[in-house]
């Protein structure tokens, strides 16, 4: 269990490297600003926008995280840093959880920062807990980074990597999407069936299955990734 | 309307006239290209043979002979096609992931060629299962289409396994394709047990699923004709194309050709 000990270095590097290229983090920024506008322009009816906030959001972030995705295993490829790294050697399972961890702290990011602008942008009504919030926002940007940092990992040598990673990663989330976004609208919206808590547990599954399962497959991933 | 006998009344049913033609045409081609009459040149097409005379035969059963669906009346029928299919998509993609796992714990090549032809035949399959529920669902649910847990989580598989399949056609290495296709095969497996779940917690409009207790006794023998039908020719579908995988992988890896000499 001593890859534990490495997570914490590969996460530092990790966000090391977000923080010195920085316009990588504010041009995702701008692309979900802009993707939240553009939902907006083609609603028939700006009235509408309250309804369909939640969706938006999520819609926002996915496609948001295709983009992070792809380039965290892009850094790699130069200068092999990907082989050097298993060589020094770290553990596999340290690197994945790593790049996980700094890819859903990444979304996280850009989900704190989009979520009050929908909130003056779209005017939803509110009428749940800010911590359900969090917790929606958390769960959900680790659902797509736990199963996004592996998938990213196989797309990213292939050929047309940017169009393949949403191919092989949006049916995978397809639960996250529907989870997180059926929850922040009954948040949003009120929640008198009181469902929000067991599409809280849906997430809750749906990470602990990725989380746990996607370490070991991309252990053997990176040993043809070489 | 035409009234067609039953198939027992028949002297020769459909699908054994279907099969002796199937072996005429084989005993032909063997004499034509200079072969013994009765070689049969790979044991799967033993499958095809079996399989494509059952289908016959079990979809005369499936539009001739089963009772009118007490509820759907002559539109029930298609439950002949759409019922195997949903069976055998089933089974066939369990045997991706199965084939995957083997991969990855064994790494025999076998395996690899095999992850790709089940995940093909299945989306296949898949294809012909989510048609038939399309036609199925129009004249009994007024809708083509319905945002309902089963076509749902259905319809995120059928994706999954194809973007496994563009995943495979875009690396070039054989190790990595084997392995990355393996590891993407099982990831579409698990997902697709969580989506099943997810799915279910909206309303659902498809019936669940039928039993020998639930459905009435001769449609039961029918469903199961077509049934071993789809198995049959999977069979040989998955074999066939296994074939021509293996022999694109040997090709592949063929030595060079030895360096021209210079006189």
């Amino acid at each position: 269990m001593s890859w534990i000990l490495r997570v914490p270095a590969v996460v530092s590097k990790e966000l090391l490297i977000e923080w010195r290229e920085r316009s990588r983090v504010s041009s995702l920024l701008f692309y979900s600003f802009a993707l939240l506008l553009m939902v907006a322009f083609a609603m028939p009816d700006v009235r509408m926008l309250g309804d369909i906030a939640g969706g938006a959001l999520w819609l926002g972030l996915l496609l948001a995280s295709t983009r992070s995705l792809d380039q965290s295993f892009r850094v790699e490829l130069e200068n092999d840093s990907l082989e050097g790294m298993v060589l020094w050697p770290v553990d596999p399972l340290a690197i994945f959880y790593g790049k996980a961890l700094a890819n859903a702290f990444v979304l996280i990011l850009v989900a704190s920062v989009i979520t009050p602008l929908l909130g003056v942008l779209y005017h939803p009504s509110w009428h749940g807990q800010p911590w359900a919030l969090a917790a929606v926002i958390v769960l959900g940007c680790a659902g797509i980074a736990g199963p996004g940092t592996l998938v990213a990992s196989l797309t990213a040598q292939a050929r047309g990597s940017s169009a393949l990673l949403p191919v092989l990663l949006f049916p995978l989330v397809v639960p996250v999407v529907m989870a997180s976004a059926r929850t922040t609208i009954l948040l949003f919206q009120g929640d008198p069936m009181g469902q929000v808590d067991n599409w809280l547990v849906l997430l809750l599954i749906f990470n602990v299955v990725h989380w746990s399962l996607d370490g070991l497959l991309f252990a053997r991933v990176v040993e043809e990734a070489g | 309307m035409i009234s067609l006998p039953h198939l027992a009344s028949l002297p020769v049913t459909p699908g054994q006239l279907t099969g002796l033609l199937a072996i005429l045409t084989i005993v032909l081609m063997n004499i034509s290209r200079g072969r013994v009459w009765y070689h049969l040149p790979s044991w799967e097409h033993a499958f095809g043979l079996v399989g494509l005379s059952l289908l016959v035969d079990g979809q005369y059963l499936g539009l001739v002979d089963a009772p009118r669906e007490a509820m759907m009346g002559e539109t029930g029928r298609i439950m002949y096609v759409h019922v195997p299919s949903a069976w055998l998509t089933m089974v066939v993609f369990l045997f991706t992931c199965i084939f995957a796992v083997a991969f990855l714990l064994t790494g025999k090549r076998v395996f690899d060629l095999l992850v790709e032809s089940t995940t093909e035949v299945g989306i296949v399959l898949s294809i012909l299962l989510q048609a038939t529920g399309m036609l199925f669902a129009k004249p009994t649910w007024g809708v083509y289409w319905d945002w309902d847990p089963r076509l749902v989580s259905t319809t995120v598989m059928m994706l999954s396994f194809m973007g496994v399949l563009s995943l495979r056609a875009a690396l070039d290495d054989a190790d990595r394709r084997a392995t990355w296709t393996s590891v993407g095969a099982i990831l579409a497996t698990t997902s697709m047990g969580v989506t099943y779940m997810s799915v279910r917690w909206w309303r659902s409009i498809h019936q669940m699923q039928s039993s020998p207790d639930t459905v009435a006794k001769p449609m039961v023998l029918i469903l199961r004709i077509n049934a071993f039908a789809f198995l049959f020719l999977s069979v040989w579908l998955i074999a066939r194309r296994w074939r021509i995988a293996d022999a694109q992988a040997r090709m592949d890896e063929a030595p060079p050709l030895p360096p021209e000499v210079t006189v």
